[in-house]
């Protein structure tokens, strides 16, 4: 099923959380993959693969060139990668394959943050789980909801949910999602993932 | 006792009680860590005085790996009859940052970063 997407975008965004545009970054970096070829079990190290590789990219940016320096950017490089592979194997994870909408990825540098963008599909249906676990992350103590998360998971003997969790009790990012349906394709939503790394 | 991936290793030396995992692990979700966790829960219904989990050589690990860890910890927390002492680095700073959290799920435990 080939599906067209120009023009498509309802003007309804929702917004959860404190989500801010793109803007003018002085330096950015933007992946898209249409990855469904493959199965997911097939293509999942390429999370890995992309994470490793925008953190890499990144590191240019802020040189080693004394042992704080040093520090910052195996801090920065490290973080990067974590948020970025769990970011894309959210995405993965919940891309509406039948869809064969793309996945992006873009990193944008600003003076004192890096922010992550994310973008994929889903399936209009999965809409509500999605956005009542990011309004009780947004309005709970992400430490606490944290370690709630791990003692249930154990007693459920499942994972899940853990990604965003460590991102905001773990590496002091502030999180926001925009929602937007396809006027055209009223079974598909494309939800962006928007983090904010400070770098300072 | 091992488990072995593409970029992971994971091992049980029975005679120091101590589990040392290395590489990079990223597997997906908690059907990816099955045979880890598999290795952890023998080891902790073992029931050894002191187990030491020796996570230096780790480089990488995602939340599905920190899901299997806690676990891990939990068990051993419940279970009432271990000590257990994680190593790590500082090396890699996600150590610094994740490893703290299974402290606060078994505050007992020690957590040595070098």
């Amino acid at each position: 099923m080939g599906v067209t997407y120009s023009g498509g975008k309802n003007t309804m965004s929702e917004i959860f959380g404190h989500f801010t545009k793109q803007g003018d970054a002085p330096a950015y970096l933007l992946i898209n993959f249409l990855p469904n070829m493959l199965s997911i079990q097939q293509r999942w190290r390429n999370n890995g693969l992309s994470a490793d590789f925008l953190a890499d990219y990144w590191t240019s940016f802020f040189p080693g060139d004394d042992a704080a320096s040093q520090h910052r950017q195996a801090e920065i490089r490290d973080a990067v990668s974590y948020i970025a592979n769990e970011l894309l194997e959210n995405a993965m994870k919940f891309s509406y394959d039948m869809s064969k909408y793309p996945v992006s990825i873009g990193l944008y540098l600003f003076a004192d943050e890096v922010r992550f963008y994310v973008t994929n599909s889903i399936e209009s249906q999965c809409c509500g789980r999605l956005q009542n676990f990011i309004r009780e992350l947004l309005s709970d103590d992400p430490d606490e909801m944290y370690l709630r998360q791990l003692e249930r998971n154990a007693a459920e003997d499942r994972s899940g949910h853990l990604g965003f969790l460590t991102m905001l009790s773990d590496y002091e990012t502030q999180l926001a999602w925009k929602f937007d349906p396809l006027l055209a394709h009223p079974e598909i939503v494309t939800v962006t993932t928007m983090v904010r790394l400070p770098t300072e | 006792m091992e488990v072995r991936g593409e970029d992971y290793h994971v091992a049980y030396d029975l005679e120091t009680a101590t589990i040392s995992c290395s590489g990079t692990l990223r597997l997906r979700g908690a059907e990816g860590y099955v045979p880890i966790v598999r290795l952890l829960d023998k080891v902790a219904d073992q029931q050894p005085e002191l187990i030491t989990l020796h996570l230096k050589g780790l480089r990488f690990l995602n939340s599905s790996g920190i899901n299997a860890l806690s676990k891990f910890v939990i068990n051993v927390r419940n279970q009432k009859h271990s000590r257990l002492v994680i190593r790590g680095t500082k090396d890699f700073p996600w150590q610094g940052k994740s490893l703290k959290n299974l402290k606060r799920l078994m505050p007992d435990m020690r957590l040595e970063l070098e």
